[in-house]
């Protein structure tokens, strides 16, 4: 999100604030967010693309709403007025085409009309098998899944997205030699999945209460979290939309607070950051331990204060609109261990990956009573980093990541169980030393991991890391 | 009742509850009119030159030339603030030694050295070669600049003398000459105060109220119209640290696009037509006002161009010069030169076609090397 679209949210979000009650609230951050869906989304360079992707974030949407909700409750006056705010958004984002001389809400030209019409007959058919498919639930679910880990897949797998690129460009008659894996950014689609397969999962266990559309619907694209989270919950969220709200002085306070924080953290300070953070370039420009440092430690802070940046502005803004997104960061850099510092980094991605990957796994794997519980713990961590690490990208570089934190966390958990059977600490100058002591190694064992997230290749990143040490 | 703004924070927390209705209005007001204030109290830092703070030559090491440049792969950028493009250079920051014969190299891109590092242009290979002059090491400063102008070459003279040369080179080329490149050069149109400073210092023949001067407005002042000023400024800075670890001052192209050498049938320099003469169009008085701007000795050399052997090289030596403007500036400027008692060397016709890069007047490290010898055999020879 760039200046200007922040800057339309925060308007948008004052006067819906300010203006809006009941329901005239939740329909209007409907359609804002709906819209906000297309005009946030980055230029691609295939044709119209950018209409199609967020077409098909709204089409995901409400498919998995149809396969969630009980039979028959489209047919209530709050779901049919939000199914036609969004068949309307679409419509309208469509209709600028005719309108406006050039592309207005969208990056290039929406298609024709009647190419739309036709994807809207085709999504009533999909909506409509899907329900009827839904009375198979389990079935449904592990099909909707499926397709949305493989989206996922695609999407973060640099390879995959190059080839299917290939394969858009040479259905349009465009150069394929200009194919490229960053042709198909879908925005925001790694926090729409993971709400999406909430949602179902939640639904499967009956965790889930009956949402309307508008509630569902502006939950999985809410224009402040829409392109770096966080990942609320869907009853929480809906019990803040259905919540009486009236903006008030210090609620605005708070809140324009949290936004000026953000902007600082992102723009001033990250944006800052950028230009010294380590990078390829650097990699291999650099040869002393000491810039080398320097350069990943600027890697480090940037990338906190760019994604906790956003997080802050994304708080703030709901704030203004009365929803009260969940906390993402809470200075994970000052904590004494790595299972803390992943308490406070990235908290809604780890409690979700926590709620619907570890706790299974957990469960599964200790059916094998012959394995030995570290191998179990082992298995565990490992697993749960490794996903983490994908869930950024499927590369090697984001594999070693994961196996990285992964071997970290299971150490930290050996460590800190064979001490607290045989260290007893009670000198408070000897706890606060072990507690700098353990911040200082956390922080470098979090920034050393860092190189492989920040570079592109792992023999790049391991130069790196012998550099840091002196060793080259 | 506790007034401690760092508590308010917490008071706002505590109050959660509170319904008291947003008044904007006065909000908003009262930010817009401290946020004016603050603008327009930027007006005051007038005369106070922002570029002078820098973290060069002590957080980070001076730079080897100056800073020029808009690719963020090279570290660098095109300021239009002499004092921060001094303050960033390691000229300044460097104690004139006893031993030290301190040589300042004034000229455009190919003195600066464009598509060459530090150690393969001309200040870098003077440097390598380790000659002394007058009994003393001579070390060579690069103040070339890109953008070809006598009158922006004289600007930087002007404030590099203030750093105790004992020899300046002055490279230069007819394209440096036309007056009407003098306040085309971005660095020169920018600086209008410095020009009328220059003007009344030199008596040069131009007018400081010229509309190719960008004067400053009121709101050019203020803190929003200061802004690029600001955040080029903080940018520079930054990127010291990124020219401490990398050494890396520009980027440097896998490929570039060769010098032309086939031309068009065009035998005009300038809108000049062969014709015509050249007499009275270039800027000599610059010329003199740099030669004698201060008690320091300068050689004068007339850099190696192109010359080509491609399409109409017999009109054209190169993209910039039909032959008969080179040759009819050449000899005025020998001419000059004499009778001014200039120290002057000619080095036009040095270096081979195949030793330039992407122009007519930018050397391969091979060319750069050949001028190194002779301007290094000038500066050796100048005691003598």
């Amino acid at each position: 999100m760039g200046l200007n679209q922040i800057g339309a949210s925060i308007l948008t979000a004052l006067l819906v604030g300010l203006w809006m009650r009941g329901a005239a609230r939740g329909v209007f951050l409907l359609a804002f967010s709906a819209l906000a869906l297309f005009w946030f989304q980055p230029a691609i360079p295939l044709r119209s693309f950018d209409f199609w992707i967020p077409s098909l974030s709204i089409f995901l949407v409400v498919i998995v709403w149809f396969i969630t909700s009980t039979a028959g409750a489209w047919k209530s006056r709050q779901n049919i007025i939000g199914l036609a705010v969004i068949i309307g958004i679409v419509a309208l984002v469509d209709l600028t085409r005719y309108i406006f001389p050039d592309p207005t809400l969208t990056s290039t030209t929406p298609p024709r009309l009647i190419v739309v019409i036709g994807f809207f007959a085709l999504a009533t058919f999909a909506i409509a098998a899907s329900t009827v498919l839904s009375r198979r639930f389990a079935f449904t679910l592990i099909l909707v899944i499926i397709l949305l880990v493989a989206i996922l897949l695609i999407l973060k797998s640099p390879n995959l997205s190059l080839q299917l690129s290939v394969f858009f460009r040479s259905l349009t008659n465009r150069p394929l030699d200009t194919a490229s894996a960053l042709d198909l950014r879908w925005l925001g689609f790694s926090y729409i999945s993971f709400r999406l397969i909430h949602v179902l999962r939640d639904k499967q266990t009956g965790r889930l209460p009956e949402l309307s559309l508008p509630e569902f619907a502006t939950y999985v694209v809410f224009f402040p979290s829409l392109s770096a989270g966080p990942i609320d919950r869907a009853e929480r969220f809906a019990g803040d939309l259905r919540a009486e709200f009236r903006l008030t002085q210090d609620e605005t306070l708070l809140a324009g607070q949290r936004i000026v924080v953000g902007l600082f953290k992102k723009f001033v300070i990250a944006d800052t950051l950028a230009l010294v953070a380590l990078n390829d370039s650097l990699a291999a420009q650099v040869h002393t331990p000491g810039w080398m440092w320097f350069h990943l430690y600027a890697y480090a802070f940037q990338i906190y204060f760019d994604f906790s940046g956003y997080t802050d502005i994304a708080i703030g803004v709901a704030r203004l609109v009365g929803v009260k997104l969940p906390e993402n960061f809470t200075s994970p850099y000052t904590k004494p261990n790595l299972a803390q510092f992943w308490n406070s980094w990235h908290i809604t991605l780890t409690q979700w990956i926590r709620a619907y990957f570890f706790n299974p796994f957990n469960r599964w794997i200790r059916g094998y009573k012959s394995l030995p519980a570290w191998t179990m713990l082992l298995a565990g961590q490992l697993a749960t980093m490794l996903i983490i690490g994908l869930w950024h990208g499927v590369t090697i570089n984001f594999i070693f990541w994961g196996a990285w934190h992964g071997l970290g966390l299971f150490l930290q958990n050996r460590w800190s169980d064979f001490a607290k059977a045989r260290i007893a600490v009670t000198n408070p100058r000897i706890q606060t030393a072990l507690h700098i002591g353990g911040v200082l190694l956390t922080f470098h064992f979090v920034a050393l991991g860092w190189v492989f997230f920040a570079l592109s290749a792992p023999a790049l990143s391991f130069e790196v890391l012998m550099k840091l040490f002196g060793i080259h | 009742m506790d007034d401690r703004p760092w508590l308010v924070h917490r008071r706002l927390t505590d109050s959660m509850n509170s319904q008291t209705p947003v008044r904007l209005l006065p909000l908003l007001l009262k930010a817009t009119l401290l946020f004016v204030l603050l603008n327009f109290a930027f007006i005051l830092l007038d005369g106070f030159s922002l570029g002078k703070l820098t973290l060069y030559n002590n957080i980070f090491p001076g730079r080897e030339r100056f800073p020029f440049g808009e690719n963020q792969r090279g570290y660098n950028l095109s300021l239009f603030d002499l004092d921060a493009m001094f303050a960033s250079h390691v000229l300044v920051g460097s104690p004139k030694a006893d031993d030290e014969f301190r040589v300042l190299l004034i000229g455009d891109s190919s003195v600066w050295g464009t598509l060459l590092t530090p150690e393969q242009n001309l200040a870098g290979q003077l440097n390598s070669q380790y000659i002394s002059a007058c009994g003393k090491t001579v070390h060579a400063y690069n103040l070339g600049y890109p953008y070809i102008s006598l009158l922006q070459e004289l600007m930087i003279l002007d404030e590099a003398l203030r750093y105790q040369p004992d020899l300046v080179v002055w490279l230069t080329t007819l394209e440096s000459f036309p007056q009407d490149k003098q306040l085309a050069a971005p660095l020169v149109a920018n600086s209008p105060e410095r020009v009328k400073e220059l003007i009344t210092k030199y008596q040069l023949p131009l007018d400081p109220n010229d509309p190719a001067l960008n004067h400053p407005t009121v709101w050019d002042q203020t803190l929003i119209g200061r802004r690029k000023e600001i955040a080029d400024l903080i940018r520079l800075q930054l990127y010291g640290a990124m020219w401490a670890s990398t050494g890396v001052d520009q980027f440097y192209p896998e490929s570039y696009e060769p010098a032309q050498l086939d031309y068009e049938k065009d035998n005009e320099f300038h809108g000049i037509k062969p014709a015509e003469t050249l007499q009275g169009k270039l800027s000599f008085e610059i010329l003199d006002a740099g030669m004698n701007a201060a008690s320091v000795p300068t050689i004068l050399v007339n850099e190696p161009i192109l010359i080509s052997n491609g399409v109409n090289s017999d009109i054209r030596y190169n993209f910039f010069y039909p032959r008969w403007a080179f040759d009819e500036y050449r000899a005025t400027l020998a001419e000059h030169a004499a009778a001014q008692g200039y120290l002057y060397v000619d080095l036009w016709d040095l270096v081979p076609m195949t030793e330039f890069t992407n122009s007519g007047v930018h050397l391969t490290p091979f060319g750069e090397s050949m001028l190194a010898e002779k301007v290094g055999a000038s500066i050796q020879n100048f005691c003598k």
